[in-house]
């Protein structure tokens, strides 16, 4: 929209600058204690929930197997911690409906050092194993997705990959932990890079990070060196600062700002031969399967004008939200669970109950204060006036404005075949730029859920 | 709020976080870059032209109050839409134009303009022009009664045109002007005066409104130079006035090369008249005008061009006017052939932008031991020259 932005080398076409808010950028990572009962949802990640391999009233080890992975597209999970398993029963999930979890009590004074493991010699694994190695480790990805990394890094038949792109762009404003595991744990992420280059066979990998994280292009930096220093076993390492942008996150967004091309609509990166990855889940990657390690906690950005305490913090998973709260110094008393959002406040997710745990696919909490909530209620929704600030928003190059108001009509149908919901990936920036304050997005997300109960009829 | 018998579950979702950009924020920066225009036609024509703008402001104002308190309207009265609107229409009447009259085209602008249609968002039509094209209908001898500007005396005396009775014809104005020895002055506006009479005005002079006493609106420059603060702060989107302005002078320049004695220069064509407040405040309005950026460029071409074609081989010495207007019935069509094309759907999957990677797999980076900086838009390099 804006007459500049043709003259300037921008990192993909449209988009938006929201405030980045990243509070917690120089703080460096804690460890959170562990709470006094963790909640281990069988269902953290995309696909099949795994199966409990453990029974009510047994010991069990920080780190060791709980649950084993379906058939399928699943992962395992472990023990976040040494305790009894108190139950396994429905609980209250992120997503509303409970959900089946084990309970573990933890004993008291129990260490966070990984006391199981199952460590293998990966110096010499083929791509087959060492995606074995992966899967058994539980590792999804961090970014939010969960998606499970081994069928992630897997390639499909006759499609080749060259490049593995690694993506630190974390675009969300708020969120740091991504930021912080770069400038922190440089080395593991290489050292999960290599294993992502060796699973995929791709030749060189690129590392994309905004370029308002000088600090982590920095270590990175620092990291490469040490990697060329051994003779670059593996591959070809790089890392790329992109001009900051929402939402670079996406990974699309992401190849368009590193190669300037765009993924075919309906098609995955590896149509070009390229596999993207979180650097998140590559420093886990990096730490855990030297050891063969599962994975038993992560990164959490607990964040927002709502907490006196803000940081990331490596917090156990199956830790309750109650807890990380009281810790992170939420008010007292705090049950407004519409004061919480897990995720960076662009695609976070609200809760429905502040009763839930940490899963693996948390990136952040996000806290706003009462007052915060007020403001964000009170305001008026106009027509649209078509302004065109969503069309100018749009990273996908929709035009919001006519898909709004076909969702208003209830018109689904018209919706997905003349004006390409289908291709939305619900970052909402249409609704953040609409002066109207129209929701678009939240229309669009009924509109696709109508449309997907309908072709499932 | 939950009462305590029935909790109501209450989810929101993402995104929540909000840009500060509001309607009434965008409406109430079209009203401030008003101002200075207002205050220059002020200064130009006196208390006539203060009073015109006073009561054709009010007229909208009072007729969108009434639509909201019966219901029938979305908006508030507070969204500053209906002042635009006034503002506007004012601007675009004549200073001596009779106040009843204005109140009249108010009225209509905002019934007939926006009301009829269901309020803000909803008009198919610019609202103002509406209420303008009523009058130019109902009233056309008082709409093209042009006073002279800079007249002595503006600031102390109403032209008497001004206060014709409600329902009465106003008294003529070239009466007035010979009882004060200006009869030289009196006439029609540069536009009508090169139609009718072939006399060409200065463009400079046209551009500043300042010299003479030249039958003029509001001075272009002034126009433009608020029309670059909305435009710089995206509170219009200059592909439209940039393409208005552009296709007409472009069409004018080909004429005007083909027949110099026939057609008046690019120039005049470009400041004489309303075109610049056209393109700049009334072709510019959201609500009927394209969302696509493609569609804002055709329609602007179309009003453009329509413009010249109208001044040109119609009756009319002034044609912005229902330019703009067939510019707004035709937006529906203009958006429906000009819908942007989505992300990775484009017909060739060529590289859209320069960057520091290609997808040769051959190609490792540009040096294999370092990562290489990005290279400009303007500096391309060959990417795998040297690999």
């Amino acid at each position: 929209m804006n007459f500049l932005s043709y003259f300037r080398n921008e990192a993909f076409e449209r988009g938006i600058h929201p405030p980045s808010c990243k509070l917690t950028a120089d703080t460096p990572i804690r460890r959170l204690p562990f709470a006094p009962r963790l909640v281990v949802p069988l269902s953290q990640h995309i696909g099949k929930p795994a199966l409990p391999v453990v029974r009510v009233g047994e010991e069990v080890q920080r780190g060791q197997l709980i649950a084993r992975a379906d058939d399928g597209l699943s992962v395992p999970h472990h023990a976040p911690a040494t305790g009894v398993v108190e139950a396994i029963e429905l609980r209250p999930s992120a997503r509303g409906p409970w959900a089946p979890a084990i309970v573990i009590r933890v004993h008291p004074g129990s260490s966070q050092e990984d006391l199981c493991a199952n460590p293998r010699d990966l110096a010499k694994a083929s791509s087959d194993e060492l995606r074995q190695a992966i899967r058994d480790s539980g590792m999804v990805g961090l970014g939010g997705a969960a998606f499970p990394t081994y069928a992630k890094l897997a390639i499909p038949a006759g499609a080749k990959a060259h490049t593995l792109v690694v993506n630190g762009c974390e675009c969300e404003p708020y969120l740091t932990c991504d930021h912080r595991v770069m400038v922190e744990e440089a080395d593991d992420l290489i050292a999960g890079i290599r294993y992502g280059l060796r699973a995929t066979g791709a030749v060189r990998a690129i590392i994309g990070v905004e370029d308002n994280k000088p600090a982590a292009v920095a270590a990175i930096k620092a990291a490469i060196a040490r990697h060329e220093a051994a003779g670059q076993p593996d591959g070809a390492i790089f890392v790329e600062a992109v001009p900051t942008k929402y939402p670079q996150g996406s990974e699309k967004m992401l190849l368009m700002a590193l190669f300037g091309v765009e993924v075919p609509s309906g098609k995955l990166p590896i149509s070009l031969g390229m596999v993207v990855n979180n650097v998140g889940t590559l420093a886990a990657l990096g730490r855990l399967l030297p050891s063969g390690r599962g994975l038993t906690e992560r990164v959490v950005t607990i964040t927002g004008p709502g907490v006196s305490r803000p940081g990331d913090y490596r917090v156990p998973l199956g830790t309750p939200l109650r807890f990380i709260l009281d810790y992170a110094g939420a008010p007292a008393g705090m049950n407004d669970a519409r004061q919480v959002i897990l995720g960076g406040p662009m695609m976070g997710q609200a809760l429905p109950s502040l009763d839930i745990p940490i899963t693996k696919g948390v990136s952040g909490v996000l806290v706003f204060r009462g007052e915060d909530l007020a403001q964000r209620e009170n305001v008026t929704t106009y027509p649209c006036i078509k302004c065109g600030e969503c069309v100018g928003a749009c990273p996908m190059g929709l035009n919001p404005s006519q898909l709004g108001m076909l969702a208003a009509k209830r018109e689904y149908d018209a919706m997905a075949e003349g004006y390409f919901l289908g291709e939305c990936f619900e970052c909402g920036c249409c609704t953040y730029v609409c002066p109207s304050n129209i929701p678009l997005v939240q229309q669009f997300r009924v509109a696709k859920q109508v449309l997907r109960e309908k072709s499932a009829k | 709020m939950s009462s305590k018998m029935t909790p109501t579950v209450e989810i929101r979702s993402a995104p929540h976080v909000k840009a500060p950009r509001s309607v009434e924020q965008i409406m109430r920066n079209v009203v401030y870059s008003l101002l200075p225009v207002c205050a220059f036609f002020i200064f130009q024509y006196g208390i006539s032209a203060a009073a015109l703008l006073i009561v054709v402001t009010g007229a909208c104002l009072l007729t969108e109050r009434f639509f909201l308190a019966t219901g029938t309207q979305a908006g508030r009265l507070a969204d500053w839409s209906a002042t635009i609107t006034g503002i506007l229409l004012a601007l675009s009447l004549p200073p001596g134009f009779p106040l009843w009259m204005g109140f009249v085209a108010g009225a209509v602008a905002i019934a007939l303009g926006k009301a009829i249609f269901g309020g803000i968002g909803f008009n198919v039509f610019n609202p103002a022009l509406v209420g303008r094209a009523f009058v130019q209908a109902a009233f056309p001898t008082a709409i093209a009664t042009y006073t002279p500007s800079f007249l002595p005396g503006r600031f102390s005396e109403f032209v008497p045109s001004s206060l014709a009775m409600p329902l009465m014809m106003p008294a003529d104005v070239s009466v007035w002007l010979h009882e004060r020895q200006l009869d030289a002055l009196a006439g029609a506006t540069p536009l009508a005066k090169w139609k009718f009479e072939g006399v060409l005005a200065n463009a400079v002079d046209l551009l500043t409104s300042l010299s003479g006493h030249m039958a003029v609106g509001p001075a272009p420059l002034l126009i433009l130079l608020c029309g670059a603060y909305l435009a710089a702060r995206r509170f219009l989107d200059w592909r439209i006035p940039a393409s208005i302005l552009g296709s007409a002078t472009a069409l004018a320049l080909v004429l005007y090369s083909i027949n110099p004695e026939h057609y008046p220069n690019p120039l005049f064509m470009l400041f004489s008249g309303g075109l610049i407040i056209g393109a700049i405040y009334m072709a510019t309005d959201m609500v009927s005008s394209p969302v696509t950026p493609r569609g804002m460029v055709l329609y602007g071409v179309l009003i453009g061009v329509l413009t010249v074609v109208i001044r040109y081989y119609s009756g009319l010495p002034e044609g912005v006017m229902y330019a703009i207007l067939i510019g707004n019935a035709s937006m529906p069509l203009i958006e429906r052939i000009s819908q942007p094309t989505p992300f990775g759907k484009g017909v060739f999957n060529r590289q859209k932008r320069p960057a520091s990677f290609t997808l040769d797999p051959d190609f490792i980076a540009p040096e294999i031991t370092r990562a290489p900086t990005r290279t400009s838009r303007f500096s391309r390099k060959k990417d795998g020259a040297d690999a």
